[in-house]
């Protein structure tokens, strides 16, 4: 059964009609071939307009789409020879983030990214992207890898939010988000993040440190979930549209407030309709990316991410 | 009789009238958050704000905190005049500032400066968990890197002082990314083998524990200081578990080793002092 969004309803309505006058064309006499095309026509243009429309509030559940492709989707689809590594070393392995060394294009890479899973099953197996402190330790460890043997590194980002739970408080997970901020801003080769779904305050950006920045067309950026903005705000979590919408989280919000560098686009109706499309647009990103950043010096590199992130605010003097 | 067995002696509350209400200025008298006892106000200030029956240490403002740490009229503020904007023009965000500045007579979260203690120089970050529950957005970020890229230059130790509810959601993504540009001065100061302590004061939560409260060369907190990333109230309702009472205080830190100490605030010039004294030839020891 695939999931469909409140706002797509007109749109697979309008389909199922179009299967239906078809199959009834087929079986009978009757030819509503004309019928049919008008209808073609109007689909387009419906979707035109619904897709072209996006409300914030629309981005958030496409960024949350059960079928949505996730870091493991993309690794197959952009990367050759994607070896998976394990493990912080220290206390166990957290599915929630998965890391290895890749090719791309020829040349090996770290990738990392959060995973969530498809299914209650998966979901349960991932703790639904929401890492450990272990899964952050992990990360930095093949950071310092990737460091250590020249490796560009490229973070997916996909999670609600750092997990909330006894055992990570106990094991340091604010220390684990503040030591990979603090790491990743002095590694010396080039690191590119890029939001694929839900990018959940600080879970997020514990792998999102780096030279650019980029966000998938319907991807959320945010400091807190609309749903936990709505209850701190005005005290009744269904306000979440509304905060959707006043807390300035979609990639086009980001990228007009300079946060992020660039947004790749998505095929009609979101990157689970086609993920081939989807992975070239990603993976032509990467590649320009890489070709920016690959020139720099090490001083350079690192004096241009502190330039970037000094910029990040709005004050005034009096 | 049944009458007597269910029938309640009448109670009265007695209601201050207006000429008690004179007798007693408000303000005067302080009843302990731990112990309930009720101190007057000023005997309490005295003591740094830590009742002399239990020991709980009950918040100082940012500039009561300096005064209890430097020495006489040694503090040189910087940066005072940052103040925030409304990035997103979140509906009664600058009202709600313009209060909080009438009520703290801060500009922001956070004051930063630099100060001698016991005569070692040290730049310095003091958050007021008064304003705006000490939340980080723009001009606390902004003011945290810029003392710590001070220390950087003028090579002083960089002492900080935490008291925060975590990022500032009026400012959205703006306020998550001053957690980086915090991490990176942090970065670029360590880089430079400059001197980190940071002491987490009650509340120390979300995104600033999670950035640069976490970071120093040596973690400290005061004693029942609560410490943690995400809420106890969420954690309760994601994991239905149930939390220890000491869950997330300094000591539940201290216990799982995610604290260097925790001082209790009569020694904490004196431990900082000798903290800085310790580092004084740079650690080779010669």
């Amino acid at each position: 059964m695939k999931q469909v969004l409140d706002f797509e309803k007109p749109i697979v309505n309008l389909r199922e009609k179009i299967v239906e006058l078809k199959s009834f064309t087929a079986d009978s006499d009757i030819d509503l071939s004309d019928e049919i095309q008008t209808l073609e026509k109007r689909l387009k243009v419906l979707e035109d307009d619904i897709y072209g429309n996006l409300k914030p509030w629309d981005r958030v559940q496409m960024a949350r789409h059960q079928e949505r492709p996730t870091t493991l989707d993309y690794i197959a689809e952009i990367f050759t020879d994607f070896m998976e590594f394990h493990g912080d070393r220290a206390f166990g392995d957290d599915p929630a983030i998965v890391a290895g060394i890749a090719y791309y294009k020829g040349t090996p890479v770290t990738v990392i990214g959060h995973q969530r899973g498809k299914n209650t099953k998966e979901n349960i197996y991932r703790n639904f992207g929401m890492p450990h402190p272990e899964g952050y330790r992990k990360a930095l460890r093949h950071m310092k890898q990737a460091e250590k043997f020249q490796r560009p590194i490229i973070c997916f980002i996909d999670t609600k939010g750092a997990d909330p739970g006894k055992e990570s408080e106990e094991r340091g997970q604010s220390e684990a988000i503040a030591r990979n901020l603090m790491e990743m801003a002095g590694l010396t080769v080039p690191i590119i993040c890029i939001v694929i779904g839900e990018g959940g305050s600080g879970g997020a950006l514990a792998l999102g440190v780096g030279d650019r920045i980029h966000m998938l067309e319907n991807s959320t950026y945010s400091v807190i979930s609309p749903e936990g903005a709505a209850a701190l705000l005005w005290k009744d979590a269904t306000q979440a549209r509304r905060a959707a919408e006043s807390m300035k989280i979609t990639a086009y919000d980001l990228k007009e407030l300079a946060l992020i560098d660039q947004i790749i686009p998505e095929p009609k109706g979101g990157a689970h309709r086609d993920i081939k499309q989807q992975a070239g647009a990603i993976d032509s990103i990467i590649e320009q990316s890489l070709e920016e950043l690959r020139v720099l010096s090490v001083s350079e590199l690192l004096e241009n991410r502190w330039e970037k992130y000094k910029c990040m605010g709005d004050y005034k003097e009096i | 009789m049944l009458k007597d067995l269910f029938g309640k002696k009448r109670k009265y509350a007695s209601i201050p009238n207006e000429q008690s209400k004179v007798d007693v200025p408000e303000g005067l008298m302080k009843k302990c958050t731990g112990c309930y006892k009720i101190y007057y106000t000023k005997e309490m200030k005295k003591n740094l704000n830590v009742c002399p029956n239990c020991g709980y240490h009950h918040q100082l403002n940012a500039w009561e905190r300096i005064d209890s740490l430097f020495d006489k009229d040694t503090f040189q503020e910087w940066d005072r005049e940052l103040i925030s904007n409304n990035p997103l023009g979140f509906p009664g965000y600058e009202e709600k500032l313009e209060k909080d500045r009438q009520k703290t007579g801060l500009n922001e979260g956070v004051v930063t400066g630099k100060g001698l203690i016991d005569g070692q120089a040290v730049a310095f970050g003091v958050m007021d968990a008064s304003f705006r529950m000490g939340s980080m957005g723009s001009v606390v970020g902004e003011k945290i890197a810029r003392a710590i890229e001070n220390a950087k230059n003028e090579q002083l130790p960089f002492i900080v002082f935490t008291a925060s509810g975590g990022a500032r959601m009026q400012e959205g993504l703006l306020s998550l990314m001053q957690m980086t540009k915090a991490s990176i001065a942090i970065k670029r100061f360590s880089e430079a083998n400059g001197l980190m302590i940071s002491v987490m004061t009650h509340p120390t939560t979300g995104g600033v524990s999670a950035s640069f409260a976490s970071l120093g060369d040596y973690n400290f907190a005061e004693p029942g200081a609560l410490i943690g990333f995400a809420g106890r109230r969420i954690i309760e309702q994601t994991t239905r578990e149930k939390l220890p009472d000491d869950f997330q205080t300094a000591e539940f830190l201290l216990k799982h080793g995610q604290l260097d100490r925790v001082i209790h605030r009569h020694d904490m010039k004196q431990q900082l002092s000798t903290l800085l004294k310790l580092h004084e030839k740079g650690g080779t020891g010669k």
